[in-house]
């Protein structure tokens, strides 16, 4: 089985709901947007539409190769996992990102990273994400 | 903790945080508990445009956890009414402030500079808006705004446009450029006040107690809204959709109510304004919904060839009645051009559309002339001098439009033309002529509004059933309505998702995330805040006895036929004698 990621198939249909980023944190047991790695924001303004920034899961990822302490390994197929226990919160996996798709939990002092589990996509009503497999 | 206030004092530039709990536990959120905070707060016949007004933004339980509970409550004392201020907004206004770890803000004093107050990470900035203030336009506000502040995406910015800082009485507060705290003049309260804009940004969490049954409960509400009929009407066409079949049974304020039906109704449409110029719909944060429709407008610029713009404008019902239907307007994109005009100025756009079409009456029977008008002529469906007028009710260089900037009751009292100033409680009335039910809710609304109770509904209803309403029908439909509404904007559910959100419904959810009401104290505990927000108007001064429906009203027929003046007497009696006032 190839490894997925959450893909932004249609941008433009994005009316701005932010229920991806609420499911984000719920998948994990909480309400709120605290543990969100999924990010809606205008761009420049809600006339002009939305954007959505989330993990693209590279296939040569820039955020693991920042990592000083080896908490971020590459996945197979494309992305990237996060030990935890390694990481030391530098900051250069969120520096490194072009996307901006690192988020951060400011309690830990740690990343918040894609756990390409595909639950957003359920909560997306107009089918602007996609659950699919790694372009290569 | 449920249950934190912040305290940001203008005067002082200070700001503390103070623990609700308790408060919060026994009276939801939202209007529950801003109508006690605002109580305790206000001194009594306090000037609505004085340092001594208060401002309180709550939300609730529910909000950042369930779909639709995305709406801010803002309570003040109205400088237009003189009493209870209330108007709600959504955008990302509500879960910013909840996310930003807090469930209400109260604002109170006056600065004597002009600033904007940006909240980020439980931090309060008070920062210089000297730069900011006299900027004509509102957009550009918010434009600026953007770049200076962080928190794309999770933020809201809530600010005034020049009509708050003139004190225009029925100025508006815009947050996230299309949604307003529109009626009452909460943006004369921040031009007041000196504060152009507030800023909050937050993403934290919450925690939840039984997290299988949130889940479940989540899924019932994100399937009723997305996967069902309850939402469609909003979701599809939006709340335009009303123009057409309201038109159709004669209940469409046109010409200052001097006609209940348009005959260019169509081209105000819902269906036609989707079919032409629909160009995007957006939604509120955490809304599968996205009600709010944006109109693409592109027009050339005349002096220049092959040269174009394009506004995105939003648009819902009540503008259009406002300013289209009621100023007599078929030039949809002329229409288009003063609801872009309300954004720019930061005007309510329903206040303003009442207050253009008392003018333009006025105009018409000789109480007023180009003297008063400084050299406009109002005329039914020329948007050209509407747009003109706007302007000059926000610049005020006459003593004409700044009795205008006043509201219709205050500009007609002085010039008469009474009769057919459509003003309800001081508040200028909403769109639908549609029977009595309507006009009795907009009087014993709490704040004289159609959402207290949607009157409009039961007529509607009583309309298709082909048979005669009796007082005592219409009398418990809105207190039982306005009861349930208390509930709805103490939790900050959207009233469009009232479908959804019933009262076995919210005693459910609420249990899930760890508060304990059952569904019939809920019931009973929504008309206690009723009674409460109207106990609070009659300390400010509320008269009963003040309460009529302009001539008007009577004068023109709606569907259920011409509203007779004693049947409403006698309805408002006892719609107060049954709430125990």
């Amino acid at each position: 089985m190839c490894a997925k990621r959450v893909s932004v198939v249609d941008n433009e249909r994005c009316v701005g709901c932010q229920l991806c980023m609420f499911a984000c944190s719920r998948r994990l047991g909480y309400g709120g947007l605290g543990l969100s790695a999924i990010l809606v924001k205008s761009t420049g303004g809600i006339e002009r539409g939305f954007t959505v920034i989330v993990c693209r899961a590279c296939q040569s990822p820039p955020c693991q190769k920042v990592c000083p302490t080896g908490a971020l390994t590459a996945r197979e197929g494309g992305g990237v996992r996060l030990n935890q226990d390694k990481c030391i919160g530098c900051g250069h996996c969120r520096d490194a990102c072009p996307f901006g798709a690192i988020f951060w939990n400011y309690e830990l002092n740690k990343p918040i990273v894609c756990l390409y589990c595909g639950y957003c996509v359920n909560y997306c009503p107009y089918k602007v994400l996609s659950f699919e497999g790694v372009r290569k | 903790m449920y249950g934190k206030v912040l305290h940001i004092d203008l005067s002082r530039k200070r700001s503390w945080v103070d623990d609700q709990s308790e408060l919060f536990a026994n009276r939801i959120g939202g209007v529950g508990v801003g109508i006690k905070l605002l109580e305790e707060e206000l001194p009594k016949g306090a000037d609505p445009l004085g340092p001594e007004n208060v401002i309180v933004f709550a939300v609730g339980p529910l909000t950042g956890l369930y779909p639709m509970a995305s709406k801010t409550i803002a309570l003040f004392k109205s400088p237009l009414t003189g009493n209870l201020g209330e108007s709600h907004a959504g955008g990302r206004s509500a879960t910013a402030i909840r996310l930003a770890g807090y469930e209400a803000i109260v604002i109170k004093g006056a600065s004597e500079t002009p600033i904007y107050v940006a909240i980020h990470g439980g931090k309060v900035f008070f920062r210089d808006a000297s730069g900011l203030w006299g900027v004509g336009n509102s957009l550009t506000v918010g434009r600026i705004l953007r770049e200076r502040e962080p928190g794309a995406g999770v933020r809201s910015i809530m600010r005034i446009g020049v009509a708050g800082e003139k004190l225009v009485r029925y100025a508006c507060v815009t947050t996230e450029t299309y949604r307003h705290f529109g009626r009452l003049g909460l943006g004369a309260v921040f031009g007041s006040k000196k504060l152009k804009a507030l800023v909050v940004s937050g993403a934290g969490i919450i925690p939840v107690k039984d997290v299988k049954l949130y889940r479940t409960l989540y899924d019932e509400i994100f399937n009723a809204a997305t996967r069902t009929a309850i939402m469609r009407k909003y979701h599809d066409i939006g709340t335009s959709m009303n123009v057409s079949p309201l038109n159709e049974i004669g209940g469409l304020p046109t010409r200052n109510l001097k006609e209940a039906r348009f005959e260019d109704a169509e081209k105000i449409s819902g269906d036609f304004l989707a079919e032409n110029y629909l160009g995007r719909r957006v939604a509120c944060s955490h809304c599968p919904v996205a009600c709010i429709h944006l109109a693409a407008l592109r027009e050339p610029y005349e002096d220049e060839p092959y040269f174009y713009k394009t506004t995105m404008i939003s648009y819902d019902y009540e503008p259009i009645y406002a300013l289209g239907s009621m100023l007599g307007i078929s030039d949809t994109q002329g229409m288009f051009k003063l609801f872009h005009e309300a954004e720019v100025l930061a005007v309510d756009a329903m206040s303003t559309g009442v207050v253009l079409a008392w003018m333009t009456e006025a105009f018409e029977k000789g109480l007023i002339s180009e003297r008063e008008t400084a050299g406009l002529k109002p005329r039914w469906g020329d948007w050209r001098t509407y747009l003109k007028a706007m302007r000059l009710i926000v610049e005020q260089p006459t003593e004409f439009y700044r009795d205008l900037s006043m509201g219709v009751m205050y500009a007609s009292s002085k010039y008469g033309g009474s009769s057919y100033a459509l003003s309800l409680g001081g508040n200028e009335m909403p769109g639908y002529h549609t029977g009595p039910a309507a006009h009795i809710g907009f009087l014993t609304g709490a704040r004289h509004s159609h959402l207290d109770s949607a009157g409009y509904s039961l007529d509607q209803k009583i309309l298709k059933e082909n048979r005669k309403p009796s007082i005592e029908e219409i009398v418990d439909y809105l207190l039982e309505e306005e009861s349930w509404r208390q509930i709805l904007s103490s939790l900050v559910v959207c009233f469009f998702a009232r479908g959804i959100y019933n009262p076995a419904f919210v005693e459910k959810a609420l249990r899930a995330v760890g508060y304990s009401f059952n569904s019939s104290e809920l019931v009973k505990l929504g008309l206690e805040f009723l009674r409460e927000k109207n106990r609070f108007k009659v300390r400010e001064g509320f008269k009963l006895k003040d309460l009529n429906l302009p001539e008007r009203i009577y004068e023109t027929p709606s569907p259920l036929g011409y509203i007779d003046r004693e049947f409403v007497r006698k309805a408002v009696d006892l719609f107060y004698a049954k709430m125990g006032l």
